[in-house]
C-alpha cells in the first residue's frame, strides 16, 4: 500500500491536484446552490434519478480517458453503444437465449474497438478521423439491423435491473452507478499505479520516445480502443434495459458528451495529462448540474451552455493562471535581480497546455 | 504553435520546394479518384434505374449538395490550417431559426438583407470561435466543441418550442432552392462559383498559400514570419460566415424550422472534406476535393435511394466509404514519400 502511496507521489500531480481541487469546488458549489434552490437535491431519490440518467455515460468516461491520455480519441463510442443495443434488441427478437446475445455483444463491440485499434495504429491514420467513420459505420449497422422498429419485449428481470437498485444500499445506487464506481478503481489503479499505466501516459507524451524506451505503443493502443468498445457495448446493454427499448437511434451525439466531460476533468485534448479522480469528479459536476438546472426548471435541452462554459473554463483557467505566473516571473526578472530558484526549475505543464 | 490539433498523430510531409509539384500531381490525382468513384457510382445507378438522370433527381441531388459543400468550403479552410470547426451544425441551426423569423417579424423584409442577416449571425459566431483559438491559444477541437454546445443552447432558448413553418415564409424564398438555369438549381452555380472563387484565393494568394503553409508546419510558419494568428482567426470568420449563410438556405430548403435544424451536421462536413482528400491536419488538399466530396455523399445517398436500396444502409457505406479514402489517402502519401526520400538520396 505504501509501495501505491509512494508510486502516486512520485507521479508529478501538482497541477493536476490543482484543476482538480478546482473542479472538487465547483462539485461542492454545485451541491450547496442546488440544496438551497431545491429541497428535493439532496434527497436518495434524487441520487438514485441521477445515477439512473447518468450511468452510462459515466461508465463511457473511463476508457475515454484512457484513449486520450494515450494520445487518441474515440467519436465512435455511442455509435458502439446504439450498435449494441440494437444487436440486443435484432438477436431478442429472433429468439436467441440472452446469455448468447451477451456474449455475442461483448465480442462484437471488442471487434468494433479493434477495426479502430488497427486503423490507427497499423495505417497510422488518424483517430480523429478514423472514429467519425466508424462513428457512422456503427450507427448505420445499428440501424440497418433494427430499421425503424422498435424492441421492447425483454424479460422483467432484466428491464427490471435497469430502474431497480442495487439491494443493502438503501435504494440509492443504481447498478450502472455500482460498474462505474467498481470500473473507476480498476482503471485509477491501472492508470495511476502500474507501469502499463505510466506507458499510457508516455506514449501520450511522446509516441516516438515511448517506442524507443520499449513502450509497444501500437498494441497498448490497440488494447484501448478494444476495452473501448467492450466497455461501451456493455454501456449499450444497460441503456437497452433501463429504458427498455432497442432503437437504432439509443445514444445518438452522445460521443460529444463524453468527450466534454473527459477534456472537463482537465486532461488534456493532447494526451500525457490527466486523471482518473478529475474524471470521476468531472462526470459529477456534470451529473450535479444537469440535475440542478432540471430542478430549478431551467430548458433542459439548454443545459448544454452550461456544459459548454465550462468545457471553455477547463482550457482557459489554466491558461490564465500560467500568464498570471509568466506575468510575475517577468516582474521578478526586471533588470539587476537575481533568477529566483522556483523559476528556474522547469516550470510543470498545465493540462490542455499547447504542445511543445 | 497553440492552434494545432493533436499534432503528434500525424506528420504530413512537409511541402518542400521540390515537392510542389509533385504534391499537386497527387492532389489533382486524389480528386480524379473522386470523380472515377463518382462517374463508376452515377453510370451503375443509372444502367439499373433510368430515373437516376432523370432531371427531377439531378436537381435533387444539387440543391442537396450545395449547402453541404457551401458548409464544406468553410471548414476546408479551417481544417488547412491544422484546426477544425465542430460548431457550424449549431451554427446554421441557429442562423436558419433567426433569418427565417426576420419573415415573421418584419413582414415584406427583403431577401438579400436575410442573407446578411445570416451571415452576420453566423460572422459573429465565427469571430468568437477564432478569438478563442487565435488570441487564446487553446485547442480548437475543445473550443468550438464547448461553441457547439453553447451555439446550440443559445439557439434552444431562443426558440424554445417554436417553430417557424413555410406559411410564414414568403413563396420567392421558398423558390430560391427550385429556380434553376437550364436544369441546375440557381445556388448549385452560385455555390460552384464560389468554390471555384475558393479555390484560386487558396492557390493565388499570399494569404491563401499561408493557410497550406500554416497547417504543414505551425511552428515553421511561426519562424518564418508568417501571421498565424490572424489567418487562423479569418479561417474561424469566414467558417462562420458561411455556416451563417447556409443556414439561411437551409431554411429555404425545408420551411420548417425548430430548435433541431442543423443537429449533427458537423460531422457530415467533416466526412465531406475528408473524404475530399484535405488531410484531417492540414497543409494538404483542395476546397474543389471538399466540395466533390459532398457531392459524392449527397450522390450516395440518392442512388441507394433511387436504387430500392433502403434508406436504412446510407450511414454504414457512408462510414464505409469515409474509411476507405482515409485509407486510400494515407497510403498514397506514404508511397509519395518514400519514394521522394529515394529520389531525395539519388540526387546527393
Amino acid at each position: 500500500m505504501s509501495d501505491l502511496a509512494s508510486r502516486l507521489r512520485s507521479a508529478n500531480l501538482r497541477p493536476l491536484l490543482r484543476w482538480e481541487s478546482g473542479l472538487a469546488v465547483v462539485v461542492a458549489l454545485i451541491v450547496i446552490i442546488g440544496s438551497a434552490a431545491s429541497p428535493d437535491f439532496l434527497t436518495g431519490n434524487n441520487l438514485f434519478n441521477l445515477g439512473l440518467s447518468n450511468g452510462e455515460v459515466a461508465i463511457m468516461t473511463l476508457p475515454m480517458t484512457l484513449i486520450i491520455i494515450s494520445g487518441e480519441i474515440d467519436l465512435s463510442v455511442a455509435s458502439i453503444l446504439g450498435m449494441s443495443s440494437a444487436l440486443l434488441g435484432y438477436l431478442w427478437v429472433h429468439g436467441w437465449p440472452l446469455v448468447a446475445i451477451f456474449a455475442t455483444i461483448a465480442v462484437a463491440g471488442i471487434a468494433a474497438g479493434a477495426v479502430n485499434g488497427l486503423l490507427v495504429t497499423r495505417l497510422r491514420l488518424p483517430s480523429l478521423a478514423v472514429t467519425i467513420g466508424t462513428l457512422a459505420l456503427y450507427r448505420g449497422i445499428a440501424t440497418i439491423l433494427l430499421g425503424p422498429t422498435t424492441v421492447a419485449s425483454f424479460p422483467a428481470t432484466y428491464t427490471n435491473l435497469g430502474v431497480n437498485a442495487v439491494p443493502f444500499t438503501g435504494n440509492d445506487m443504481t447498478y450502472s452507478t455500482l460498474i462505474f464506481i467498481i470500473l473507476a478503481i480498476i482503471f485509477g489503479v491501472v492508470l495511476h499505479a502500474t507501469p502499463l499505466g505510466r506507458s499510457i501516459y508516455a506514449m501520450g507524451a511522446s509516441a516516438e520516445a515511448a517506442q524507443f524506451a520499449g513502450i509497444r505503443v501500437k498494441r497498448i493502443k490497440t488494447g484501448l480502443f478494444m476495452l473501448s468498445g467492450l466497455v461501451c457495448s456493455v454501456a449499450g446493454v444497460l441503456w437497452t434495459f433501463r429504458l427498455d427499448t432497442a432503437v437504432q437511434n439509443n445514444g445518438l451525439g452522445m460521443e460529444l458528451n463524453v468527450v466534454a466531460i473527459v477534456l472537463l476533468a482537465g486532461v488534456s485534448i493532447f494526451g500525457g495529462k490527466g486523471s482518473i479522480t478529475g474524471v470521476v469528479l468531472a462526470v459529477l459536476a456534470f451529473a450535479g448540474i444537469q440535475n440542478a438546472l432540471l430542478l430549478t426548471n431551467f430548458n433542459q435541452e439548454a443545459t448544454g451552455i452550461v456544459t459548454g462554459g465550462l468545457l471553455l473554463a477547463s482550457v482557459f483557467v489554466p491558461n490564465a493562471a500560467r500568464w498570471l505566473s509568466l506575468l510575475r516571473t517577468t516582474r521578478r526578472l526586471s533588470p539587476n535581480r537575481q533568477l529566483p530558484e522556483a523559476c528556474s526549475q522547469a516550470r510543470p505543464r498545465q493540462p490542455h497546455e499547447e504542445s511543445p | 504553435m497553440s492552434t494545432t490539433l493533436i499534432p503528434r498523430l500525424q506528420r504530413r510531409p512537409d511541402s518542400a520546394p521540390g515537392a510542389g509539384g509533385l504534391a499537386e500531381r497527387v492532389l489533382r490525382i486524389r480528386e480524379s479518384g473522386i470523380v472515377i468513384v463518382l462517374a463508376v457510382f452515377v453510370a451503375v445507378t443509372t444502367v439499373v434505374q433510368h430515373r437516376f438522370l432523370g432531371s427531377a433527381n439531378i436537381q435533387f441531388v444539387l440543391v442537396d449538395t450545395a449547402g453541404f459543400a457551401l458548409l464544406a468550403l468553410g471548414e476546408t479552410m479551417v481544417v488547412l490550417t491544422r484546426n477544425v470547426d465542430l460548431s457550424v451544425g449549431s451554427i446554421v441551426g441557429l442562423s436558419a431559426y433567426l433569418s427565417a423569423d426576420l419573415f415573421a417579424q418584419h413582414p415584406g423584409i427583403s431577401i438579400p438583407v436575410v442573407f446578411l442577416a445570416g451571415l452576420g449571425i453566423g460572422l459573429a459566431c465565427g469571430i468568437v470561435n477564432g478569438i478563442m483559438v487565435a488570441a487564446g491559444r487553446v485547442p480548437s477541437l475543445v473550443v468550438t466543441l464547448a461553441t457547439l454546445y453553447i451555439i446550440r443552447g443559445v439557439d434552444i432558448l431562443i426558440v424554445g418550442g417554436n417553430e417557424v413553418d413555410a406559411s410564414s415564409l414568403p413563396n420567392s424564398f421558398l423558390d430560391i432552392p427550385k429556380d434553376t438555369i437550364g436544369g441546375i438549381p440557381d445556388i448549385a452555380i452560385a455555390v460552384a462559383v464560389l468554390i471555384g472563387l475558393g479555390a484560386y484565393y487558396l492557390r493565388t494568394f499570399r494569404s491563401g498559400r499561408d493557410l497550406y503553409a500554416i497547417g504543414s508546419n505551425p511552428d515553421a510558419a511561426r519562424l518564418a514570419g508568417l501571421p498565424v494568428g490572424r489567418r487562423v482567426f479569418t479561417a474561424f470568420a469566414v467558417s462562420g460566415a458561411i455556416a451563417g449563410v447556409a443556414g439561411v438556405l437551409w431554411g429555404a430548403q425545408y420551411g420548417t424550422i425548430n430548435s433541431t435544424a442543423g443537429t449533427g451536421y458537423e460531422l457530415q462536413v467533416v466526412s465531406a472534406v475528408v473524404v475530399g482528400g484535405v488531410a484531417i491536419f492540414g497543409g494538404s488538399g483542395s476546397v474543389i476535393g471538399a466540395g466533390l466530396g459532398a457531392l459524392l455523399l449527397s450522390t450516395i445517398s440518392s442512388a441507394l435511394y433511387v436504387l430500392g436500396i433502403s434508406p436504412f444502409w446510407d450511414q454504414a457505406i457512408w462510414g464505409f466509404l469515409l474509411l476507405l479514402a482515409i485509407s486510400l489517402d494515407q497510403t498514397i502519401t506514404e508511397r509519395l514519400t518514400s519514394a521522394l526520400r529515394r529520389s531525395g538520396t539519388r540526387h546527393e
